[in-house]
């Protein structure tokens, strides 16, 4: 395919994409199981899975606006509101599961499209806008938690089976083999059309050797995770919006537009777009992604409390978007930037947890790596 | 053809249009110039429908046209190549192409379509670029300009205006995007360029029409007019007689700011 040679043509150019993301990971990954040898043992990275997914959902939400350019600072508070409308609407309200996750999921819909309108009609700052968010929705959050200040779900009941069911092998590699061969079809229609088109086709190997080390990832991958529980569900959730917004993305419209937006607005306006409804409609795509995320957290922790959604998710959110290789600058990035930065940032906190290294410690490695991750990407750009 | 006449325009206290006239014809190259403030932009946003004149008409074929806004302007074939070219720098070419009018089914793009079409245009137009698929922010600036006028025609205009298409760009560029003018020609389209550079109004364009002080200061049919004669309406110098001083010094190439 096209990909790997305007990639590689890229890189030429300084734009490394997720390259140094994939060295920091590989590295990271070989430093750890060098100092604790339990770091890539089936149980840890079954851990590690499921400590991934919830914030790396709510990094693809931060990619949204990242790619216009934008920040939103609020997906944390976000994440932690709408898990706790969930969770208030399940356990107190008696509602079904699906219609309080439905409820929360367009409750954050609501405020993202609010953030969006206040940043383009009332022409505030994302920055100004979403720092009012992160303070806002945390206080109506701890608001809504009134003084008992933790909510637990039943650890039998719909919302904790996110996280704790597990794919039986079979499934896992049926599903595996639709991936591997649903993207080798994929490429070989693609081919077979641009040759019918007389269009000009790129030599089929680079595309195989791309699709077979996918393949191997995914392979290994499996046989790792179902040697202790099996492929946790989250990280199948997490997987499957990773793939699903990475074709919205790059092969619809509304995809092509976000990018448009977010390279140059005043030639996306000139050309027709509608960059107002573009801009709303990120936000309010961020703020669902953050509060599918803080459902997925308030799943793993089978509870809500005055915690949900603080401490340091936004940071890493935010943190895993960019070291994936997303620009600050808008108009670059892809999806899977948030599934290779949570995979480092995770790795990183996990590996630490391991060697029984305290926060401090773990803050100042991923800070590190933010940096290196950053300053590769500008001065490869120069 | 598309005229327009007696075209008026006030910003505050200033009158950047006092009367100007403009005539496009299929199949001709015009050249509009003057100094800077003589009105060329204002009469440019007017004919695209960026701005409505305070006063004057517009028609196409003989009939008057209401143009309120560049989706008129569209609509009556007029396409308008800015000076900053309106690309998207992080996109590829065919999608700075399609950009705004993507072909797609249910939402989904139609990238061999758009990409077949992007092909066959560029052949035509013998625009040289190696690989579609890398960002517009690679290509060279004759590339770029190529591929802002390129997207132009995929309207199927009846008339292109380019705003100072040269202004930056290097010797060997600028011969591309003149014969990239020329085709234009060729295929019968009336083309409506502004420019600083004399040089390259005498080598693209069949006629110039020059304006000062938001009015016709002169009209000349390129072939048989001198570089003094053009200069000397630029700057006036023809209505006080000093004509030979002014076209003397500032040469072929009267560089300056863009007047907008």
């Amino acid at each position: 395919m096209t990909e790997l040679k305007a990639g590689w043509i890229r890189g030429r150019a300084g734009d490394l994409g997720p390259w140094p993301a994939i060295g920091s990971l590989v590295a990271i990954a070989a430093v750890l199981q060098s100092l604790n040898s339990r770091f890539l043992s089936p149980e840890n990275l079954t851990n590690l899975a499921l400590q991934l997914a919830a914030t790396g959902t709510i990094a693809l939400g931060v990619i949204m606006v990242l790619l216009l350019g934008e920040i939103d600072l609020s997906v944390g508070s976000v994440s932690g509101l709408a898990a706790v409308v969930m969770t208030i609407l399940h356990v107190r309200e008696g509602w079904s599961a699906l219609t309080a996750i439905g409820v929360a999921l367009l409750a954050a819909a609501a405020i993202g499209v609010l953030h969006g309108l206040m940043h383009t009609t009332l022409r505030m700052p994302s920055f100004v806008v979403t720092l009012a968010g992160l303070m806002g929705w945390a206080g109506l959050m701890w608001f809504l938690l009134g003084d008992g200040g933790t909510i637990n779900l039943d650890f039998a009941g719909f919302v904790s089976g996110l996280s704790d069911t597990w794919l039986p092998p079979w499934l896992s590699w049926a599903i595996v083999a639709v991936l591997v061969l649903g993207r080798a079809g994929g490429v070989l229609v693609v081919r077979r059309r641009r040759a019918a088109a007389g269009l000009p086709v790129d030599p089929p190997w680079p595309a195989a050797i791309l699709l077979a080390v996918q393949a191997l990832l995914l392979a290994g991958a499996v046989l790792a995770l179902s040697a202790d529980r099996g492929v946790p569900l989250l990280l199948v959730l997490f997987g499957g919006l990773v793939i699903g917004l990475d074709a919205v993305l790059r092969h619809t419209v509304f995809g092509r537009w976000l990018y448009a937006v977010g390279g140059d607005a005043e030639a996306a306006r000139r050309a027709g777009i509608p960059v107002r409804r573009i801009r709303v409609l990120a936000f309010a795509l961020a703020s669902v992604l953050a509060a599918t995320g803080g459902i997925l957290a308030a799943s793993r922790l089978s509870a809500v409390n005055q915690a949900s959604g603080g401490s340091d998710i936004l940071l890493m959110a935010i943190a895993a978007a960019v070291i994936g290789g997303t620009s600050l600058f808008g108009g670059r990035g892809r999806a899977y930037n948030a599934l290779l930065g949570i995979l480092v940032i995770q790795s990183i906190t996990n590996g630490m947890l391991l060697l029984s290294v305290d926060t401090d410690i773990r803050f100042m490695v991923t800070a590190a790596v933010l940096v290196l991750a950053v300053a590769i990407d500008s001065v490869a750009r120069r | 053809m598309i005229s327009a006449t007696g075209i008026t325009k006030r910003y505050g206290a200033v009158q950047a249009l006092s009367g100007a006239s403009l005539d496009l014809r299929p199949g001709e190259v015009v050249a509009l110039v003057g100094d800077n403030g003589a009105g060329k932009s204002t009469l440019v946003k007017v004919v695209s429908g960026v701005i409505t004149p305070d006063g004057g008409t517009i028609s196409v074929d003989g009939s008057p046209a209401r143009i309120a806004g560049p989706h008129d302007a569209r609509a009556l074939g007029i396409a308008t190549v800015y000076q900053d070219l309106a690309l998207c720098e992080n996109l590829d070419v065919v999608a700075n192409l399609f950009l705004g009018t993507e072909p797609n089914r249910f939402g989904l793009l139609r990238g061999i379509a758009m990409e077949r079409r992007a092909r066959e245009l560029l052949t035509r137009l013998e625009v040289r670029i190696r690989d579609l698929t890398v960002p517009v922010a690679q290509l060279s600036g004759g590339q770029r300009q190529s591929v802002a006028i390129a997207r132009a025609l995929l309207g199927e205009p009846r008339l292109v205006i380019l705003d100072e298409p040269t202004a930056a760009l290097g010797v060997e560029q600028t011969a591309q995007v003149l014969d990239l003018i020329a085709r234009l020609r060729e295929r019968g389209l009336a083309v409506l360029v502004i420019s600083h550079n004399l040089a390259d109004v005498r080598a693209v364009s069949d006629r110039v029409v020059v304006l000062r002080l938001g009015r016709n200061a002169g009209e000349f049919r390129t072939a048989e007019a001198t570089q003094e004669e053009i200069v000397a309406a630029i700057t006036g110098a023809a209505d006080t007689g000093v004509a030979d001083a002014g076209a003397a010094d500032t040469g072929a190439a009267i560089t300056g700011a863009a007047d907008d």
